[in-house]
């Protein structure tokens, strides 16, 4: 049965219209559209019943109407449907919404299927196929038809080969090995094969498919980290700016080499437990858990975590970025006995929209629009506000964008830590497991390629953000239960699936599990994919016995589903897989977790050429000034900030745009975490990508690790955060690290990070990397994205009420200062830090802006354009465009204290004409707004 | 001690803007219930108790088919009497964003005319919030303006407000509304059914009149596409950085839209 409903005259087709402007920006001149939504409803129900349905559920008699398929004359059709196994959560609803509705249960048998139709006028069967593929439809989860479709049942997967499968690997070669890694989609290296076939070799025995896999999992770089925790050899240049003495495990050889054992131990954690130890006594769990943990107030602890979702959104934007969104806020769910998600942030970056696109790529612009729609509706429906981000721009981002999704949660103190205990059963909790996202850890440990999109469609996954937000109201309840947390541990279902999760969460006790027992989406899948599904939505609890009716009770209130999967400890510390009354996997959790070889990786790294770039000096100031504010990178994102609802909850007291038009630029975000208390959380980012690119004349990633710090930490504290309470998360994304160049970058970044962080005091709490973001063209050629590094802070704000935000205020007898470090070390930066902190702190600040892209003028512009009815006159300054770090503008009332590490240039004072007047030049503030808030249209 | 009218405030899988409109009903001096629309579909009785009633902000049932569908389509057909019957006693009842959604397709809204009684079952809908002009989600504040004629219990108190203080934030991808026929519009403004509108060159979201909210005709029931309990601090104002201390000092006008359908009541205090 086939139900196709139009929008009525009154209420107009605006999706339609938006499609005919957007297919005249690809140069496809349509003379009209429309569009129809189309149910396929499969079932016994007579034509009188779905008569009802139709009218009570599918039509609105004010917006809609019932359409036949005739649809326009002289158009042509094109439909999108999703593709045979894609999730269709629409259509779950509506199979639910039947059934409430008629009152039916679930042995009626039901189903449904949901597509779009559009009606295209003034284009050929052929330009109308283009059109959909170009902005309808994304083939690897969609298929796109030309004329009105419907299916002539609905498919069904053949059952599942469940027999168990061996694979013969003790007499493989090394070559044999290394086709089985390859053509497994293992992606496990050479040295690693090895290992686990000498494993084999002494069990005397070969390999199930699932033991190969489950090892595949926990052992790829995803999961493991292989390459930041091994040990690596640099030998650095002679006059380095790092000063090498004295690093924690670090070793100086006589041939001035040096060996670093365990790079992440050695610099980013490192520097956070000689922190602690130093008296730093508010982190709570650091590195250990899915998020770190920092005190927030007596009762309350705050948790963040940063993830990137790179290559899944490469081939499906959408759905990449969305399940990127909903897997980080999965992870703060599951940190501790869970936490509450408060606030979500992303970070993306992207090719210039005009940068040639390679075979096997999406165009950028479609790329940023898709990933923005994916955060959109994941996090818009999740009821997580999205407060902060940014976007940058390099070519090399073309085959590779970066995606990187955060979240931030509120929980307990007691809700910090979590312990799964002998005889606690394995509980599965939210969604079905399904054939998506099958090898999506494995995938995103190797590189792209041309025909990725088409190879490794099954790693795509189809976010559902209601079912996750089912899920999250069911273990709120279930933690804050009345007689005490029903769970003594959880962890989500995020790479690997069930196989990291379990294996995880019993790596210390064992677990036994029962495969059978998972709920499936569909029949047809065979044992071990549904041990390694990355299916979405899915949560992992350990559960005492005594619990378990508790918990079905408010999973049933929810609407949520709970599977038993099996029991937590085994007298041998194995995992234990099981299938339909076979034993289908058996594998010390000793080797799954300590098995892998670490061998010693040799790193390079050769100065650049020291020579900085000389900013533009030629031309009129004004015309350098709009170039700069409409260059992608500075322009604003209002564009994409305004499709997050960045104000649910209702928490959120500094905007991440600011000022009476709305349209200022916020430096960070603060929210208040608990509802009623006065104290804040600002939360902001860092990235100085170009300070570290291979291309750029005096970079050096150590540099631009510092850089990342410093503007993290000037972002925080020009909205009023207390820089000796800031927390930081860093995440690496750096092309392949088997390349010594690469790894060296690597190495001096983290380097970075550790004296940053001790310098600033800013303890790591977490982090993440992505390394092997590189793209291979058709002919071979390798596009590597410039290392780019992420620093994320969370930093407390005593009082909200002494927030302060960007734009200029109207206040008489004010004026503009550059506040900047009087010298060139670490520590002048952080006491500008301190300075600024504190000026903000005793009240002197009308308004604080950190001066990165673009420099000076371009901060104080965006200051005046934030505003209404103020400008600028501006003193004579050299400096106006030059980008340094660590600098910031103020708006102060009186006199601010001298301070010796501290260079205060007093810029400009304020007018009420609404125009700069800087070198001679008048600029009026209003067209700075116009062309600074248009420039970046998705 | 007197006692607190109760709030009972519905959510269901996909609510999400519940928290804050509990908040702001403790604020305003009720004592908020939330309560799941399944266990209220098991007992109706609960609503008896109620002395307002809320449908909050979210994406109820992921808003899958359109928004507010699914609970709108549960209300009708379960709840619709039990709804009627309390605002025939004088409950006030709130839909804010999705809430209001689902008002206006469960047959609360606009309501019978001015001195007719609610009809037995549903009436079909006349208003319907389709997507925004623009068809994209969007967050941002607006400045609104309120009749101060009309009987809406809901906005009293807030007309008088500054144009700078007088701002709600909307966040929402439906938010257009749109009216059947031209008559019910006139019926509307002539009863004084639309208590808010988008101040001028404002309107986000391309809405008939530029209609913020509709009440029915005794002014019990509301709908909204803004959030109001999102505004129940000064801090929670998009500019309030800038903002003169005067005019922060006492209540926000989100916050006394609470308080004044509270007060409306005459219980307590």
């Amino acid at each position: 049965m086939r139900i196709d409903v139009r929008p009525t005259e009154r209420a107009g087709d605006p999706i339609a219209r938006a499609l005919v402007e957007n297919a005249r920006e690809l140069g496809w001149d349509l003379e009209t559209a429309a569009s129809a939504a189309v149910y396929l409803i499969e079932s016994d129900l007579d034509d009188e019943t779905i008569d009802r349905v139709t009218r009570e559920l599918l039509v609105d008699p004010v917006l809609e109407r019932l359409a036949d398929a005739a649809g326009l004359p002289g158009s042509q059709v094109v439909e999108i449907h999703p593709l045979p196994g894609v999730m269709d959560p629409p259509a779950l609803t509506i199979e639910r919404a039947i059934r409430d509705l008629l009152e039916l249960d679930d042995r009626v048998a039901i189903r449904v299927a949901t597509a779009r139709r559009y009606d295209l006028v003034g284009t050929s069967r052929d330009d109308a196929n283009a059109i959909a593929r170009r902005l309808l439809a994304n083939t690897v989860v969609q298929g796109v038809h030309v004329e009105p479709w419907a299916p002539t049942s609905f498919p069904s997967l053949p059952p599942a080969d469940q027999s168990l499968r061996h694979v013969e690997i003790g007499t493989l070669d090394d070559a044999g090995l290394e086709r089985l890694s390859r053509d497994g989609h293992l992606f496990l290296s050479l040295d690693e094969m090895r290992a686990i076939r000498s494993f084999y070799q002494e069990a005397g025995r070969e390999p199930t498919d699932i033991e190969l896999e489950t090892l595949a999992q926990t052992w790829s770089e995803h999961c493991v980290h292989k390459t930041l925790k091994s040990t690596i050899t640099i030998t650095p240049p002679a006059d380095d700016a790092i000063d090498w003495s004295d690093r924690p495990g670090h070793t100086r050889h006589a041939d001035g080499s040096i060996t670093i054992d365990n790079l992440l131990k050695s610099t980013v954690a490192a520097a956070t437990f000689e922190l602690i130890e130093e008296g730093v006594d508010w982190t709570r769990s650091v590195f250990v858990d899915n998020a770190g943990i920092i005190a927030f107030d007596d009762a309350h602890c705050v948790c963040v975590k940063v993830e990137t979702h790179n290559h899944p959104s490469a081939i499906e934007p959408y759905g990449g970025a969305a399940t990127g969104i909903g897997g980080c806020i999965r992870d703060i769910i599951g940190t501790g006995l869970g936490a509450k998600p408060i606030a979500s942030t992303d970070v993306f970056c992207v090719a210039p929209f005009d940068a040639d696109v390679p075979a096997g790529c999406l165009p950028p612009r479609r790329v940023l629009r898709e990933v923005v729609r994916g955060v959109r509706d994941y996090g818009n429906r999740m009821g997580i506000p999205t407060v902060n981000g940014a976007v940058f721009f390099d070519e090399r981002y073309i085959g590779n964008p970066l995606v990187y999704c955060g979240c931030v949660g509120v929980m307990p103190n007691d809700a910090t830590h979590g312990d799964a205990k002998p005889g606690d059963r394995i509980i599965a909790l939210g969604g079905r497991t399904g054939r998506d996202g099958i090898h999506g850890a494995t995938f995103s440990s190797a590189e792209l390629t041309d025909s990725h999109a088409d190879e490794f469609s099954h790693a795509v996954q189809i976010g559902n953000a209601i079912e996750e937000k089912r899920t999250l109201d069911a273990i709120l309840h279930a933690r804050d239960h009345g007689s005490g947390c029903l769970f003594s541990a959880i962890t989500d279902c995020g790479a690997g699936g069930f196989s990291s999760a379990v294996g995880e969460m019993g790596e210390a006790l064992g677990a036994e599990v029962y495969l059978d027992r998972a709920p499936l989406k569909y029949d047809g899948l065979r044992y071990d994919e549904v041990w390694i599904s990355e299916s979405q939505e899915r949560m992992v609890l350990a559960v005492p016995e005594a619990n378990l009716e508790a918990l079905r009770a408010i999973c049933d209130e929810e609407h949520v589903e709970m599977a038993d999967l099996g029991t937590f400890g085994t007298p041998e510390r194995e995992l234990v897989l099981h299938f339909d009354g076979t034993e289908v996997g058996r594998l010390p959790m000793a080797f799954l977790h300590d098995g892998i070889p670490m061998p010693t990786r040799h790193a390079t790294w050769t100065p650049a050429e020291a020579v900085r770039a000389e900013p533009d000096a030629k031309g009129l100031i004004k015309l350098r000034l709009f170039r700069l504010l409409t260059h992608p990178d500075i322009a604003s994102k209002r564009s994409i900030i305004r499709q997050y609802d960045h104000e649910v909850q209702g928490n959120t007291v500094v905007k991440p745009l600011v000022g009476r038009m709305g349209e200022g630029p916020g430096d960070a975000a603060v929210i208040q975490p608990v509802p009623g208390s006065s104290r804040g959380l600002a939360i902001g980012c860092g990235m100085a990508t170009r300070l570290g690119h291979p291309d750029e004349p005096g970079s050096d990633p150590y540099k631009m690790a510092l850089a990342a710090i410093d503007e993290c930490v000037r972002n925080l504290v020009c909205v009023g955060a207390d820089p000796s309470r800031i927390a930081i998360l860093d995440n690496f994304c750096w092309p392949s690290c088997a390349k010594p160049e690469n790894l060296g970058s690597l190495v001096r970044a983290a380097e970075g990070c550790y004296d940053g962080a001790k310098a600033y005091r800013t303890p790591f709490v977490s982090g993440k990397d992505s390394l092997n973001n590189q793209f291979r063209t058709e002919d071979g050629r390798t596009i590597e994205i410039p290392p780019t590094l992420l620093i994320t802070g969370i930093g407390i704000v005593e009082d909200v009420d002494r927030c302060v935000t960007m734009d200029a205020k109207p206040v008489k007898g004010s004026r503009f200062v550059l506040v900047e470090p009087s010298g060139d070390t670490l520590t002048d930066r952080v006491r500008t830090a301190r300075y600024v902190a504190d000026q903000i702190a005793d009240g002197r600040v009308l308004a604080a802006h950190d001066a990165s892209e673009g420099g000076v003028l371009v901060a104080l512009a965006e200051m005046l354009l934030a505003s209404a009815g103020i400008g600028a006159r501006c003193n004579s300054f050299e400096q106006w465009f030059d980008e340094r770090e660590a600098r910031y503008v103020l708006q102060v009332t009186s006199d601010t204290p001298e301070h010796a590490s501290v260079r205060i240039t007093t810029l400009a004072e304020p007018t009420t004409d609404e125009h700069m007047y800087v070198g001679g030049e008048s600029i009026d503030v209003r067209s700075l707004h116009q062309a600074f808030t248009t420039a970046l249209a998705l | 001690m007197s006692e607190r009218p109760l709030a009972i405030v519905l959510r269901t899988a996909g609510t999400n803007c519940d928290a804050e409109l509990c908040r702001a009903f403790e604020l305003a001096g009720a004592t908020p219930r939330l309560v799941h629309v399944d266990r209220l579909i098991a007992e109706p009785g609960v609503l008896d108790r109620a002395h307002i009633i809320a449908v909050p902000g979210g994406f109820s049932y992921g808003d899958d088919i359109a928004a507010g569908r699914v609970l709108a389509t549960r209300l009708r057909t379960t709840l619709y009497p039990a709804l009627r019957d309390a605002v025939s006693r004088g409950v006030p009842i709130i839909g804010v964003c999705n809430g209001f959604q689902v008002l206006v397709q469960s047959g609360l809204l606009p309501g019978p005319t001015s001195g007719e009684t609610w009809p037995e079952s549903p009436a079909p809908a006349s208003i319907a919030l389709a997507a925004n002009k623009d068809p994209c989600f969007i967050d941002r504040w607006c400045r609104v303006t309120v009749d101060p004629s009309s009987p809406c219990v809901w906005t009293r108190g807030i007309a008088d407000a500054s144009p700078d203080t007088l701002m709600l934030p909307i966040a929402h991808g439906e938010g257009r509304v749109v009216v059947s026929d031209d008559a019910t519009l006139e019926e509307l403004r002539a009863n004084h059914q639309i208590p808010m509108r988008y101040a001028e060159g404002e309107n986000p979201n391309g809405s008939a009149d530029g209609i913020v909210g509709v009440c029915d005709a005794s002014g019990l029931v509301f709908g909204l596409m803004p959030h109001p309990e999102r505004y129940l601090a000064w801090s929670h104002h998009p500019f309030w950085t800038q903002l003169p201390a005067g005019v922060r000092a006492g209540e926000t006008p989100g916050l006394t839209m609470f308080r004044g359908a509270v007060e409306s009541l005459g219980i307590g205090a």
